[in-house]
């Protein structure tokens, strides 16, 4: 096989990895918009803050170090012991689950009723007191993330692929556990929606409220629960970002890429927010990889958006999105 | 007042050979006020099981916020619910209607992204009781469980001959049809009172007549205890058992439609007396 066919392929199946990566943010816009109506713009510093907390728990910080530090002209800044992965990260959603029940009491049920833009305004305002909330927990300084989560090149992929082709390819081991761990979050969450009780009635809530309660849905109980999924969804992708570039204030920005990954695959699907990461992923890389050189490079900056562009003049509900009918 | 209703004082059978049970929902002096607004004064009346009970009025008489009261949506400032036989505290819609009350709205509430099954399906929520694990993996009880009330579901849409429409999203659907489908997510949930806000509005002749049967053939097959708020006279009297009568937030009329019709407060209300 010639050189740049197997190149091409490589640079696909990185696409496919990193696509999967921008999916895992996405997934969180879809759940809550799904069920809510709100875009919410906090996604990605949840995913930061999510970061931050568990990151924070592993390494024994003491929460507030910094402000406790200044008032009290004391010098605490770690507990004398390091939580194991596993339980740090079943303590950092827990802590999400909190925030999900803050949310919804505070902001959430004030606001009943309220134009969508008006909800879309206090993510806006979350995200920025979420951004500054974290700092002062935690610090600000880029924290590394290490779970044990394999990293580095998978030697057994890059061996069988160099016997069969006489060309190793290189796939990252994070990005192999990453596509792993989304596709058990996708399925389950779609079994969730469809065909569970709370999911009929997470998709009823969706669609109108007063119909809902009036066929006994409780929407307090389905926004916490939706903000705790969300919440959780932020914390994989935080853990798969933060263990790939390190949690600092960065990962908040990755939500920006979740915007085209949405208009791709729809607001409103599931499998749409994964079909529309993998076409971002796979996209960006195969054109730097056919076209950059030839106009300088670094289209990966600009690639996603501008598909995204396209794709809101010819169909502009998404390729799973529910089309919006209206009648008149 | 400590009295607790007999449900079963009083029963009667009507001219067509249904019987009307005892006292489902008793409502105590009503009141319900929008800051300096009344738009319900000082209103009692009571339904009974398994008739029909209509609330009729000029525009803005308070008849919706009536509905909007028993359902739940609105909180009286005062007065007292009780419902089968005892007083119901302040509650959520969503309370109310697990206890068993299911209502349909003016403007049509149904869930626009769901086929018209998963819509009708929405009202058996709160008859399943499986855990979100076993209803994931589908088996056991919640395998039990849905195909009962998809069952229930399937009797529902028969009935109300839409069987030709269960898988369409529901958006799609022209206005008379999206009525009846909401009407089956109400009846669907075997409410032991059903609410149906002016479920003939914005109707053909053709579609009212069929609306009318499907009142009087859920009331009578199933038994189902219906108050219902509509505009149209003729529709009304022939279809109820007793009416209340509103006009600016009070009760001007209260009997069986030939009572009421003969009622002097009632034609003056219709026929549009000044008001002093």
């Amino acid at each position: 096989m010639p050189e740049q066919l197997l190149f091409a392929m490589e640079v696909t199946l990185n696409g496919l990895m990193a696509g999967v990566l921008y999916a895992l943010v996405a997934l969180g816009f879809v759940l809550i918009f799904k069920a809510s109506g709100i875009f919410n713009y906090a996604q990605g510093v949840m995913a930061l803050f999510a970061a931050l907390t568990l990151v924070g728990i592993q390494q024994g910080q003491v929460p507030f170090a910094h402000l406790i530090n200044a008032i009290f002209g004391t010098e605490v800044h770690h507990f004398p012991w390091h939580v194991p992965s596993i339980i740090a990260i079943i303590l950092a959603a827990g802590v999400m689950v909190l925030f999900a029940w803050i949310v919804e009491k505070y902001i959430l049920q004030h606001l009943i009723g309220q134009p969508d833009i008006i909800l879309f305004m206090a993510t806006i305002g979350l995200a920025y007191f979420m951004e500054g909330f974290g700092d002062i927990m935690w610090g600000s300084d880029i924290k590394t993330l290490d779970v044990g989560l394999p990293q580095g090149m998978n030697m057994a992929i890059d061996e069988a692929t160099y016997n069969m082709f006489g060309y190793g390819f290189f796939i990252d081991n994070l990005d192999i556990v990453a596509t792993v761990v989304a596709a058990l979050l996708v399925t389950s969450l779609v079994i969730f929606s469809q065909y569970t009780k709370q999911g009929r009635a997470l998709r009823a809530v969706a669609d109108d409220h007063s119909a809902a309660l009036s066929v006994g849905i409780s929407l307090r109980f389905i926004w916490v629960l939706v903000w705790s999924i969300a919440g959780f969804v932020a914390l994989v992708a935080g853990i798969m970002w933060g263990a790939k570039s390190g949690v600092q204030f960065s990962l908040s920005l990755i939500a920006l890429k979740a915007l085209p990954v949405l208009m791709l695959g729809g607001f409103t699907s599931i499998p749409g927010a994964i079909i529309g990461g993998l076409i971002i992923g796979v996209g960006e890389q195969l054109f730097e990889f056919a076209i950059g050189p030839m106009i300088g490079g670094a289209t990966q900056n600009w690639f996603a958006y501008v598909l995204a562009l396209i794709f809101l003049i010819f169909r502009p509900q998404g390729l799973f999105g529910e089309k919006i009918i209206e009648r008149v | 007042m400590t009295t607790v209703t007999d449900m079963n004082a009083d029963s009667y059978v009507t001219a067509d050979g249904r019987t009307i049970g005892g006292v489902v929902m008793d409502l105590k002096n009503i009141t319900l006020r929008f800051g300096g607004v009344v738009a319900i004064k000082d209103i009692s009346f009571d339904i009974r099981e398994g008739e029909i009970r209509a609330i009729i009025g000029p525009n803005g008489a308070g008849k919706s916020s009536m509905l909007n009261v028993i359902s739940g949506f609105y909180k009286p400032q005062e007065g007292e619910v009780w419902f089968r036989g005892s007083k119901r505290p302040p509650m959520k819609p969503y309370q109310v209607a697990r206890q068993g009350l299911a209502r349909t709205f003016q403007n049509i509430a149904l869930f626009d992204g769901m086929t018209v099954l998963d819509n009708i399906m929405t009202g058996r929520l709160n008859h399943m009781k499986a855990n979100m694990f076993q209803q994931a993996i589908w088996k056991g009880k919640a395998e039990r469980e849905e195909l009962a009330n998809r069952e229930i579901c399937e009797k529902v849409i028969d009935f109300l001959e839409i069987q030709h429409i269960r898988k369409t999203p529901v958006g799609r659907l022209p206005y008379g049809l999206k009525k009846r489908v909401e009407l089956a997510r109400a009846l669907a949930a075997q409410p032991s009172l059903l609410l149906l806000d002016e479920p003939m509005a914005g109707m053909n002749v053709e579609e009212k007549e069929d609306m009318s049967r499907f009142i009087l053939d859920m009331n009578d097959e199933f038994g189902t205890t219906i108050a219902l708020i509509e505009h149209d006279m003729g529709v009304v009297m022939d279809l109820s058992d007793r009416v209340v009568v509103m006009d600016y937030g009070k009760k001007i009329g209260d009997g069986t439609p030939d009572e009421v019709r003969n009622n002097q407060d009632v034609i003056d209300a219709y026929l549009g007396v000044a008001h002093d």
